[in-house]
């Protein structure tokens, strides 16, 4: 249905995202302003990274190092700060109007909460239809075959048994698939998952990762997951890219960066799986200190100071990404990248 | 879980428009409420009466409220209680039950419409000034203040004055005024609502913000507004008996507030006419009342935790 798709070359990027940038700022209003006040959450940092149509990355982290948040901006929910969002060739982030619209029938985003995800006086159906209303499905016959369609599509069956439910009739885990249903029922080309399990209970998940994956896989989807969760990931994803404080600081196809991570905060995240039972973990990561507060970021490299192998350029300069070769970035100056690193220096303190 | 046959035969129609509406479901909460909470019950029972006594009034009441009544040619002014004249009559020889029966009318009018200015107008103005924020919700929040800062019945009493004494002009008086307690009240709840999941799933679909006002934050609200909305019926009551009783009031009309004013001027007080004046003072407080009665029901349906265990 997509007209697009079909004239662009299979090998471009759907999604190209290029040095995105968030900052929250900390107080508003016109004397702030005059007053040159700065001050910030520094939610994403310049994060990059490319997605092939029908392709699927995954965006780990520890929580507060800026998931949503670039979620959120992937489905312009929130504006950038800077960057670029090339979706099929086009920048999103300036688009208005019908285009917007047109954009928002091609990309969808689950949200983590499912009992939070639809309006508690809607039915099922509604809830489900509206989209369809929105983008003018004049027919009400085809916006029911649809409706079904996808509720059937999801495992939610007999369909027309969910129709005429209330949100708060259903289980978690079977909201989150409507949650689901309703980001497939205008047959988009992109979907961005943010944590679609952690709410949910832990019998129900594998399940709902299933059809997720199965949808994707027969509708040729373009997908993002975001989770704090590496085997679901794991699972789930060819690309893998591990974000800290707003930043990717590495990234790689999935079975590389897991089984050979290379940033000493990656090492760090994995060595936190635990492989048996991947759905029970907790992300403690055996390194000194929390998380710094996004509001200060520490200089240089981000993750210094709490990094076991820190080294003196660590404080002083940011480490530029590095080509490790098969599609791996990392950024640490273990790997190199001194001599690079004034020049990128310079252009971070730019942006 | 086993896949179903996608063939479309099983596909039942149902009508998009069944299921709960937003106000169907108020309407059922509604009921709840009243089983459980008698003061709210009271109030709805008052304002029943009032209203069946509003419709019935030519039935009920025994005279023209506006005649003169005269035996043999003599008017019969100043009676005292008495099988013919249940309240007595006025100094003028009017019969002050019929006049307390047709006073119904001017307080349901002036309450309800007055009730239903202030809380459309509140709710939308809310409603913009929440959803859209930046600088149309700085303007309209300014706009707020000043209402806030304008004295009511000072206000009101000037645009009597100035456009002459009507009941319609005191509904236009709150219609301008006392939207703004309604419109603070919606606009920090529409703030709330706004960052509520559903409400950014609606925008993923790609819905417009009015879309999204009026179909997802409204119903959500309504009870807010419908809560406002009783609390003000109660308000124009007393307003209106307030301005009709400082002399302001439409001399044509005999509400309860002008028979509180004709009973002061013509000095019953003095002469211990109590049956002309405590009759229309206390249809005035279980009006106000009732419409308290009624918001407090609303107020508990609007935060469960309120209700006494
Ligand atoms: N609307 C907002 N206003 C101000 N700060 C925000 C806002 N949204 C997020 N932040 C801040 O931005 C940072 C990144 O938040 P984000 O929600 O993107 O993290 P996350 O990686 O999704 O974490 P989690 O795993 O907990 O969901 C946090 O410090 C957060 O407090
Ligand atoms: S750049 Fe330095 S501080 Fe940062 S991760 Fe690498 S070694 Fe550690
Ligand atoms: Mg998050």
């Amino acid at each position: 249905m997509a007209v697009s798709s079909v004239t662009t070359n299979e090998r471009a990027p759907l999604l190209e995202v290029r040095d995105l940038v968030k900052h929250f700022p900390l107080r508003r209003g016109m004397l702030a302003n005059l007053a040159g006040d700065s001050e910030a959450v520094h939610a994403v940092n310049g994060v990059s990274f490319s997605v092939r149509r029908g392709g699927s990355i995954g965006l780990a982290g520890e929580s507060g190092c800026g998931k949503s948040t670039t979620a959120k901006m992937l489905l312009r929910l929130f504006e950038p700060t800077s960057g670029q969002i090339i979706f099929d060739g086009q920048d999103i982030v300036t688009l208005k109007g019908a285009d917007l619209k047109a954009f928002r029938r091609r990309a969808q985003l689950m949200f983590q909460n499912p009992y939070e995800s639809f309006s508690p006086r809607f039915t099922i159906f509604r809830s489900l239809v509206e989209p369809l209303l929105i983008h003018g499905v004049k027919d009400a016959d085809e916006r029911t075959r649809r409706v079904w369609q996808a509720l059937n599509d999801v495992n939610l069956q007999p369909a027309e048994s969910f129709f005429q439910k209330f949100p708060h009739q259903l289980s978690g885990g079977q909201l989150q698939r409507v949650v689901l249903a309703r980001s497939l029922v205008l047959e988009p080309e992109f979907l961005a998952a943010d944590e679609p399990v952690s709410m949910l209970d832990v019998s129900v998940r594998a399940g709902i990762l299933n059809t997720m994956k199965e949808q994707a896989a027969q509708r040729n989807l373009t997908t993002v997951y975001i989770s704090h969760d590496l085997s679901l990931i794991q699972y789930l994803c060819e690309t893998t890219a591990i974000m800290y404080l707003g930043q990717i600081v590495e990234m790689g196809p999935t079975a590389g960066v897991i089984n050979e991570p290379q940033h000493p905060y990656t090492k760090a995240l994995i060595s936190t799986i635990p492989i048996p039972e991947p759905e029970r973990k907790k992300t403690t990561i055996p390194i000194e200190g929390g998380v710094p507060s996004a509001i200060s970021l520490p200089s240089g490299c981000t993750f210094h100071p709490r990094c076991p192998f820190a080294m003196d350029i660590c404080e002083r300069k940011v480490p530029p990404p590095l080509d490790l070769g098969q599609g791996r970035t990392v950024r640490c100056f273990l790997y190199g990248g001194k001599n690079e690193a004034d020049e990128v220096g310079k252009n971070a303190a730019a942006a | 879980m086993a896949r179903a046959t996608t063939s479309s035969e099983l596909i039942p129609v149902i009508p998009e428009t069944q299921g709960g509406s937003g106000l169907g479901r108020l309407a059922r909460s509604s009921v709840d409420i009243l089983k459980r909470d008698r003061f709210a019950l009271a109030g709805v029972i008052i304002y029943l009466v009032i209203i069946l006594v509003a419709i019935l009034a030519p039935v009920i009441a025994p005279y023209d409220p506006h005649a003169v009544l005269t035996r043999n040619g003599a008017w019969l002014t100043n009676q005292n209680p008495n099988g013919t004249f249940l309240l007595g009559t006025t100094n003028v020889a009017r019969d002050i039950f019929s006049q307390l029966v047709y006073g119904a009318r001017p307080a349901l009018l002036v309450g309800f419409s007055a009730a239903f200015f202030v809380a459309l107008i509140g709710t939308v103005i809310g409603l913009i000034a929440g959803y859209f924020g930046g600088i149309i919700d700085t303007l309209l929040m300014r706009l707020t203040d000043i209402a806030f800062g304008i004295p009511f019945i000072p206000f009101v009493i000037v645009l009597v004055a100035f456009l002459g004494p009507s009941i319609w002009n005191v509904v236009l008086a709150m219609a301008l005024l006392l939207w703004r307690d309604t419109a603070r009240v919606i606009r920090s709840q529409v703030l709330t609502l706004r960052s509520r999941t559903f409400v950014q799933a609606a925008r993923i679909s790609g819905a417009s913000s009015w879309r999204i006002m009026f179909l997802y934050i409204a119903p959500n609200i309504l009870p807010l507004s419908m809560l406002y909305g009783t609390l003000a019926i109660g308000w124009a009551i007393l307003t209106e008996a307030s301005v009709s009783f400082l002399g302001f009031g439409d001399p044509k009309v005999v509400s309860w507030g002008f028979m509180l004013q004709d009973a002061y001027v013509s000095q019953a007080l003095a002469r211990g006419a109590y049956f002309w004046f405590i009759p229309p003072g206390i249809c005035i407080m279980l009006a106000v009342m009732a419409g308290f009665f009624i918001g407090r029901g609303y107020e508990e349906l609007l935060f469960p935790r309120l209700r006494g265990r």
